[in-house]
């Protein structure tokens, strides 16, 4: 079936439905989604918003912008970080007035808490900056922006998976879809269309994402040649539950908790002696790292699944209930720990994507390193780049960008779409994805993917994790291609057309082994430390070789690497400690 | 430990009725139910329909009925439903809800119910102050039914449902209560159009059992029953003045 709007949005989660209130008013407008719109990720962030309203002590959007900056070891693009945090104030306003629950203070505003990384005065010290809701801010962002998508009437199609990109040159014309509940291919002719699909985690072992968070739109951009930005940078966010990799968030130890090694000892005062256990993630992650290899873990056997203990016990049960609830009930449900009684056993788990696709201060995706815009193309929220984070984002940054350029990149849209042509709707443009989809449901047998998603999860968790060298990615770059190669003769089981969730996780699975061998490569590239990026064979950050943002494009089995300067425009790069 | 799965499949274009179909499956007792399907779906057999996606009880797509109680399958550990090695484990779609594939239902009657009680904030007034203040005891009126994740378990909970299949269901009021009881919602008039009918609020018996199922805590029936007095006091202030 062919369609034709304006405008398309492809996922629901917090930049996608932004981007759709503002689109649908200036454009006809739909929205596609493989979940139902409120199941989106978005809905598990848990600790807060950041944004400089000063409602609890004094703040600036400048200090929020430098904090940023220096977060992501100074691989954020500064003009665009300067835009995020100025614009944060009203955005979070917005979303009051449109109905989101926030915590609020005696005098009855917007409450705020303490987060990683987030400083008074250029450092100094911690700040109360993030705005929340509970430990559901991300639910509550989700439910405000679904409710209001209600309001104004946007078109939704729920559970239809987008499987390829309608490409002419440098304008996009298009997506093909095909719609879970009957199997059938659509084509959504469009002049715009914005992929807002999230993370992809799911690439990893151990993660806070979920099963959902597969790359579907940077795989999609970068099969049609379109150049990921940075894949090399992801964060592992400190506080994972053992062994599940749910996250527990970092708003725990924004309200005091405490990370501990098998000897008691507070070891954060060793790695960052001013924030503590508020150093940047990455710094955190590396530190808990360390501890366990040198025998400092709980089990003190040094393994890599070795853990350390995250003590709320000291907060009590009134502030656990009122500012951590669904983290008390998390601890309780998957580890039988009530943290008001015991520390909780936590250890890194793969969190975010600070790379994606890339894209301007509008959404625009840029094809190059040369800034070509690809004209109709828009990407916002985790799967794209723009680049706010850098190296390493920030906590509560996250819903800050999805809210912020989910925002702009539909303003921009409605304004794009009223000077653009309509492209022809073409019946050719769906042959590749029929093809393929042909292939995979002809029928004869072949591996099944689970054992090759099982294989990749390994590789990538051990071998591109926290610690990197070259030894190791290489090889996992080796690895990873030969699981393509054993990828490309997996055919689907279940031979039915009505919900074939087969089919579903074998267009996953496809989408996660690019978005690998993209991110393994560009890691193996790039030969500095910088950020959530740690090799152990170039433990310094180099500035002279390597402040420049990587660009990597996949030509089918091998990945070119591009560069474009990073926008350091307001501050000096200097080396970052806390 | 080793479990047996009884799952009920149905495929409404090539089977005629439903059936059930076992699975054994080694798994750990501290493992969520989720993981346990998981493991059929990816290494025994592809076809088993079912929805999941965060995990870990808060985006609300595997809510099915386990042992006959509906809930999340990974909110449930497998130690909660089953005990010794052989235990079956029966495994269904959720209720009142037409199932689509397997454990799969349509969730569009449940979503057309909510948004017809208006599930967002109306006011229309120019906002004052940066925010619209609110204190935290006004916030914490209407606190558990922001947690609702619109899963349907408690859809497929309730009996009344049953018999009564136009009735609006547990969490569609929940979710009019919601923003009924907030101090910055000026919608009443709007929302006791469509509540206060015989499809409405008052088909609710009280039989708790969206509250039982409910995965995220939220009082259900309780907020029915403030809903239900909202409307009488609202037709009690009308009566007095005229």
């Amino acid at each position: 079936m062919i369609h034709q709007f304006d405008t398309v949005i492809v996922g629901s989660g917090g930049a996608g439905l932004y981007a759709a209130l503002e689109a649908s008013q200036r454009s006809k407008t739909a929205v596609l989604s493989k979940l139902y719109p409120i199941r989106s990720h978005t809905g598990a962030a848990q600790g807060g918003i950041s944004a400089a309203l000063g409602n609890v002590e004094e703040d600036k959007a400048e200090w929020h912008a430098y904090d940023t900056v220096k977060g992501g070891d100074y691989l954020v693009d500064q003009e665009a970080a300067r835009i995020l945090t100025e614009e944060a104030i009203q955005a979070v306003y917005d979303l009051e007035n449109r109905g989101l629950p926030f915590n609020r203070t005696p005098e009855g505003r917007i409450d705020q808490r303490r987060f990683g990384g987030h400083t008074r005065e250029f450092g100094k010290g911690p700040v109360k900056r993030a705005c929340y809701a509970a430990d559901r801010t991300g639910h509550m962002i989700l439910q405000t922006l679904y409710q209001q998508c209600i309001k104004n009437n946007v078109s939704f199609f729920d559970e239809f998976q987008v499987i390829d990109l309608i490409m002419d040159g440098t304008t996009c014309k298009g997506v093909i879809v095909v719609e879970l509940s009957t199997g059938e291919i659509h084509i959504f002719s469009a002049k715009a269309v914005l992929f807002a699909t999230g993370g992809f985690g799911r690439m990893f072992r151990i993660t806070s994402n979920a099963y959902a968070n597969t790359g579907d739109g940077p795989a999609v951009c970068a099969r049609r040649g379109i150049p990921l930005e940075d894949m090399e940078f992801f964060q592992f966010h400190p506080t994972g539950i053992l062994g599940l990799g749910i996250l527990i968030s970092e708003a725990v130890r924004g309200e005091g908790g405490i990370l501990k090694n098998r000897d008691g000892e507070r070891f954060m005062e060793r790695y960052s002696p001013t924030l503590l256990d508020l150093a940047p993630r990455d710094i955190v992650s590396r530190s808990i790292q360390t501890e366990v290899r040198a025998g400092k873990g709980i089990r003190g056997d040094g393994k890599i699944d070795d853990y350390v203990h995250l003590d709320a016990t000291h907060l009590g049960k009134d502030i656990l209930m009122s500012k951590l609830p669904d983290i008390t009930d998390f601890c309780k449900t998957y580890l039988g720990v009530d943290p008001a009684e015991d520390p909780i056993p936590v250890l890194p788990t793969a969190h975010y994507a600070m790379g994606g696709i890339p894209t301007n201060v509008h959404g625009q995706v840029i094809g190059d390193g040369q800034g070509t815009v690809i004209n109709g193309l828009y990407a916002a929220g985790e799967c794209a780049c723009v680049s706010v984070h850098g190296a390493n984002r920030l906590g509560t940054n996250s819903l800050l960008d999805l809210v912020v350029f989910g925002r702009r990149a539909g303003q921009h849209i409605g304004e794009y779409v009223k000077h653009a042509d309509m492209p022809e709707p073409d019946a050719e443009a769906a042959a590749e994805a029929r093809a393929w989809i042909k292939q995979l449901m002809d029928g004869t047998s072949g591996p099944h993917g689970g054992h090759i998603s099982d294989e990749m999860q390994t590789t990538m968790m051990e071998k591109v994790g926290i610690y990197r060298t070259e030894k190791e990615m290489q090889a996992a770059v080796d690895e990873i291609q030969a699981l393509r190669t054993r990828y490309h003769s997996v055919r689907v089981q279940d031979s039915s057309k009505q919900f074939n969730t087969d089919l579903l996780e074998i267009i996953e699975l496809g989408n996660l082994l690019d978005l690998s061998l993209i991110t393994a490569a560009s890691a193996l590239n790039r030969q500095e430390s910088r950020g959530a990026h740690s090799r152990e064979d170039y433990p310094e950050r180099d500035d002279d070789n390597w402040l420049k943002h990587t660009l990597a494009s996949l030509d089918g089995d091998t990945v070119t690497i591009d560069y474009k300067p990073v926008d350091t425009s307001i501050w000096e790069p200097k080396p970052r400690s806390y | 430990m080793k479990i047996i799965l009884n799952i009920q499949r149905y495929n409404p274009a090539t089977d005629k009725e439903p059936y059930f179909q076992e699975y054994h499956v080694e798994v750990n007792p501290n493992e969520r139910l989720l993981d346990a399907l998981m493991d059929v779906k990816r290494f025994q057999d592809g076809s088993l329909g079912f929805r999941k996606s965060c995990a870990h009880g808060v985006c609300g797509s595997d809510a099915m009925r386990i042992n006959g109680k509906d809930g999340l399958a990974c909110k449930t550990l497998v130690k909660e439903v089953a005990e010794n090695d052989g235990d079956i484990i029966t495994v269904e779609p959720l209720k009142n809800l037409p199932v689509q594939r397997d454990l799969i239902v349509n969730q569009g009657e449940f979503f057309e119910k909510y948004r017809s009680i208006k599930p967002y904030l109306i006011n229309d007034e120019q906002v004052v102050e940066k925010e619209r203040l609110q204190s935290q005891d006004e916030r914490m009126v209407f606190d558990d039914t922001t947690n609702c994740i619109l899963c349907a378990s408690c859809y497929s909970a309730c009996p009344v449902l049953e018999e009564q299949p136009m009735f609006l269901g547990p969490a569609a009021i929940a979710q009019a209560f919601r923003f009924l009881a907030d101090s910055r919602d000026k919608g009443e008039d709007e929302r006791l159009v469509v509540l206060d009918t015989p499809d409405g609020v008052w088909p609710c018996q009280n039989h708790f059992k969206c509250t039982q199922a409910c995965p995220r805590s939220i009082l259900i029936t309780k907020r029915i029953n403030q809903t239900k007095r909202m409307i009488e006091d609202d037709s009690k202030k009308d009566g007095t003045l005229s």
